[in-house]
Formats: C-alpha cells, sequence, structure tokens
C-alpha cells in the first residue's frame, strides 16, 4: 500500500546515478511538483527515460535546464534546444528511441520481460549493432527492455488504495511508466475515497504505486 | 509557405482520405489536410500522444491544458473519440491499424526511403513517433514544399540523410506536383496547374517516369 509524502520527501529518495522514467508529453501530463522538487534538490547526474525532453520551462526540460540529468533515453527533443546543446557539448549521453519502441521496452521492464521484437527502426541506425530475428518470415529488431529505478507520474486522481485515474491526453506515457519503476511515485490532483472510483474505470491499479505526493496549486 | 501553396496541398492529401479512414497527421503542413475533407466524409484522425477523434482547434479562452495534440497545440474531441495511454497509441500505429500517415520530410527518394529526424551535427529534433508511423501505416503519403529553402531539390536518387524508414513512402505530394513510388521507379501522377513537366524534372533529382499525355 502506497505511503502519502512531499514533492520535498520524493525527491530525497532520489540519489545521483538513480534511472528516473518521467510520465508526460511535451509537459502535459508530466508530475511538476516533483520534478520541482528535484530541482531545488539540487540532484545532479540522473539518467532519464522519457517520451520528450519538453520545454526548457516547464516538464523535465527544467531538469535539463538545471543540469540534473547526465544521460537519457528519449524520443523527441525538437522543443528543447538546450538538451541538444547539451547534447553537442558533450554533457548529455542520449539515445534517440522510436516513441512506439520506447514504450515498449519500458513496458517490458515493468511486466518482467526482457525485451520486445519489432519492426520499427529497420535499415535505419536505431537498428545498428542489434540482434535481428526473424519470426514467420519477418526481420524485427531484438529491443532490450529498460530498468528504472524511479518511475515518476502525473495522474488525475487516486483513491486511498492508490488506484489512479487519468484527464484526457495527460495520459499518455503514465500508466506504461507506473507499471515500470521500482519505486513509483504518482503526483496527483487529489486523493478521493476508496469506492468513490468505479473499478471499471481505474487505469493504473494500486499494486504499482508506492508513494503519492498531491500536486502543489501554483 | 504560402497560405494558397498550403491550402493547396492540403486539399490534394484529403483526396487520398476515404470515408471511415483512420488518419494519423503529423505536424505541420500534413495538419492542413484536415480543414480540406469533404462534406459527407468522415475521417477519424489519431493524434500519437494518445487520443483518436480529435475535433477542430479549439476557440480562443476555451483551451483545455491537459488536450493537445502531438505537436503540442490545444484541440477538442469529436463524439467517438477515446483517450488511451502511448503504448497502445503506438499498438494502433505499429499494429497496422492506421489507414493513412502524412509526414512532412527532409529528404524522400525514388525508392521510397524516408529521411525525416536529423541533420548530422546541424539539428537532433529525433524521430519522435515518425519511425513507428511510417513502419506501421497502411499508407505513408510525404507531404512538403517540393524543394528545400535554398531552392535544392528534396526528392533524391537515394536518401544521405540518415532514414527514418525504408522503402515505406507510397506518395509524394508537393505544390508542383504528386508522385507515386512504384516498384519501377517515381512516377510523376499530376503536375500542378502553373507548373510545366520540366519544371518539375529540374526540381527533382531522382529519375522520374513521365507518362506519355501528362500535361
Amino acid at each position: 500500500m502506497f505511503k502519502l509524502i512531499t514533492a520535498a520527501e520524493a525527491a530525497a529518495l532520489i540519489k545521483p546515478r538513480n534511472r528516473v522514467a518521467i510520465g508526460g508529453f511535451l509537459a502535459v501530463g508530466a508530475p511538476e511538483s516533483i520534478i520541482d522538487a528535484i530541482v531545488a534538490a539540487g540532484i545532479k547526474d540522473l539518467h532519464m527515460i522519457v517520451i520528450a525532453s519538453d520545454w526548457e520551462d516547464r516538464g523535465v526540460g527544467k531538469l535539463v535546464v538545471n543540469h540534473c540529468v547526465s544521460s537519457a533515453q528519449v524520443s523527441h527533443m525538437g522543443t528543447n534546444k538546450e538538451i541538444q546543446n547539451q547534447m553537442n557539448s558533450g554533457e548529455m549521453k542520449i539515445e534517440l528511441v522510436p516513441q512506439g519502441t520506447l514504450m515498449e521496452r519500458v513496458r517490458a521492464f515493468g511486466t518482467g520481460l526482457g525485451g520486445v521484437l519489432t519492426p520499427t527502426g529497420l535499415g535505419t541506425v536505431v537498428a545498428e549493432g542489434k540482434q535481428i530475428i526473424n519470426v514467420d518470415g519477418k526481420d524485427y529488431i531484438l529491443e532490450p527492455a529498460i530498468p528504472s529505478d524511479f518511475a515518476l507520474i502525473k495522474a488525475w486522481k487516486a483513491d486511498k488504495d492508490g488506484n489512479l485515474i487519468y484527464r484526457k491526453t495527460a495520459r499518455n506515457s503514465n500508466p506504461i511508466m507506473a507499471m515500470a519503476g521500482r519505486i513509483t511515485i504518482a503526483e496527483v490532483d487529489e486523493i478521493v475515497e476508496t469506492g468513490e472510483i468505479d473499478p471499471e474505470m481505474i487505469v493504473t491499479p494500486g499494486v504499482f504505486v508506492d508513494y503519492i505526493v498531491v500536486k502543489k496549486e501554483v | 509557405m504560402a497560405l494558397d501553396k498550403r491550402a493547396q496541398i492540403g486539399a490534394r492529401i484529403a483526396m487520398e482520405l476515404k470515408d471511415g479512414d483512420y488518419v494519423n497527421l503529423g505536424i505541420g503542413l500534413p495538419t492542413e489536410a484536415a480543414n480540406h475533407i469533404p462534406e459527407g466524409v468522415r475521417v477519424i484522425f489519431q493524434s500519437e500522444n494518445g487520443v483518436m477523434g480529435v475535433g477542430p482547434a479549439p476557440e480562443e479562452g476555451t483551451e483545455d491544458q491537459e488536450m493537445i495534440n502531438a505537436g503540442g497545440g490545444f484541440i477538442t474531441t469529436l463524439p467517438g473519440a477515446s483517450f488511451f495511454d502511448s503504448a497502445t497509441s503506438f499498438g494502433i500505429i505499429r499494429g497496422g491499424h492506421i489507414d493513412v500517415t502524412v509526414l512532412g520530410a527532409l529528404q524522400v527518394d525514388q525508392e521510397g526511403n524516408l529521411a525525416n529526424w536529423m541533420i548530422p551535427g546541424k539539428m537532433t529534433p529525433g524521430m519522435g513517433g515518425a519511425m513507428d508511423l511510417v513502419t506501421g501505416a497502411k499508407k505513408v503519403i510525404v507531404a512538403m514544399e517540393h524543394c528545400d529553402k535554398r531552392g535544392n531539390p528534396k526528392i533524391l536518387k537515394q536518401c544521405n540523410l540518415p532514414l527514418t524508414a525504408k522503402g515505406k513512402v507510397s506518395l509524394i505530394i508537393t505544390e508542383m506536383a504528386v508522385l507515386e513510388v512504384t516498384p519501377k521507379g517515381l512516377l510523376l501522377k499530376e503536375v500542378t496547374e502553373g507548373f510545366t513537366v520540366e519544371d518539375v524534372v529540374k526540381a527533382t533529382e531522382a529519375e522520374l517516369i513521365i507518362p506519355e499525355g501528362l500535361a
């Protein structure tokens, strides 16, 4: 069962060189309170697993601008010049991963799989150095699972059993990341009584959730 | 790009979309197609961040901060819309459930290869969802300006930028022409009014198959 903590307490759990999978897409559905707390705590040298590097002043872009991150697995950086600068200067090590592949590799780790077979990236630099496996006459790239120490996610509501629901396009990578952290910390807008959310509506069962932070109103 | 050029390309893309198609439009120029769907044709638009049934942009002042498309623009949803997580979204894409995807390109070549995610040493936006879209969609259309900003051809014999996918593009739509990737090579299907076949040949590096009688 989850424990209720503050954003600062969440940040205090995270140590340099930890691998951190963070939910959100262009900062929509990003756990902003936890991200701000990591910046405030001055944690450095994190490995970040994200769909996109977001904006310089929103989402995980703040972690980049404040030099909290030294390496990343990411699929899109087009909205954040700073991460491209840090990559070009050698400060940041980047593995670019196709978005669908990134999601499956993260999900694989969370669901006990060693990896996935995907046709995405065949004939491109993504396939270089990777094992190609033929199944029923079709080639696939063997893409290994991506492990993470922490998953930091944003949900709309939690109930007191840690069951989560999401809102509109703020769902995005959050339910996938939620499964994949050795420790999962969910930031939510509010916590409601158990039973208030119809079990049919629950997207992330509370079994995946270790800590909950209630979002700070800005 | 001039507004009329955008509208013209958008209208031409829209002609490729059939009633009942599930369609993913890439960021930028391809989104223009949504403004040109003929009346009576229902096309269901996906955005890969996790929504099917995307509607028009909201009126100013009614934006929902948690309703965006993959380009970060605010959206509305139409009746019948659904939200889902990113793995499901790319399952839809990779699994061949999208009928048509339309993307921009830095380069495309006569073998249907596409490059649209990095210029080494210059810019690395990353592939985002493009590699999955091009790999999984039933039909891949490239919509772009025929030449780059300096007037250099973007339709080449062979792409020299890092590829997004190999041999997946089936149709290229520009302000000058419509070209189809066939097993025999790149077929010049249509030339836009105001241009000649010679104009297109001059602006294209790839070898073209030019049918007799094409004006």
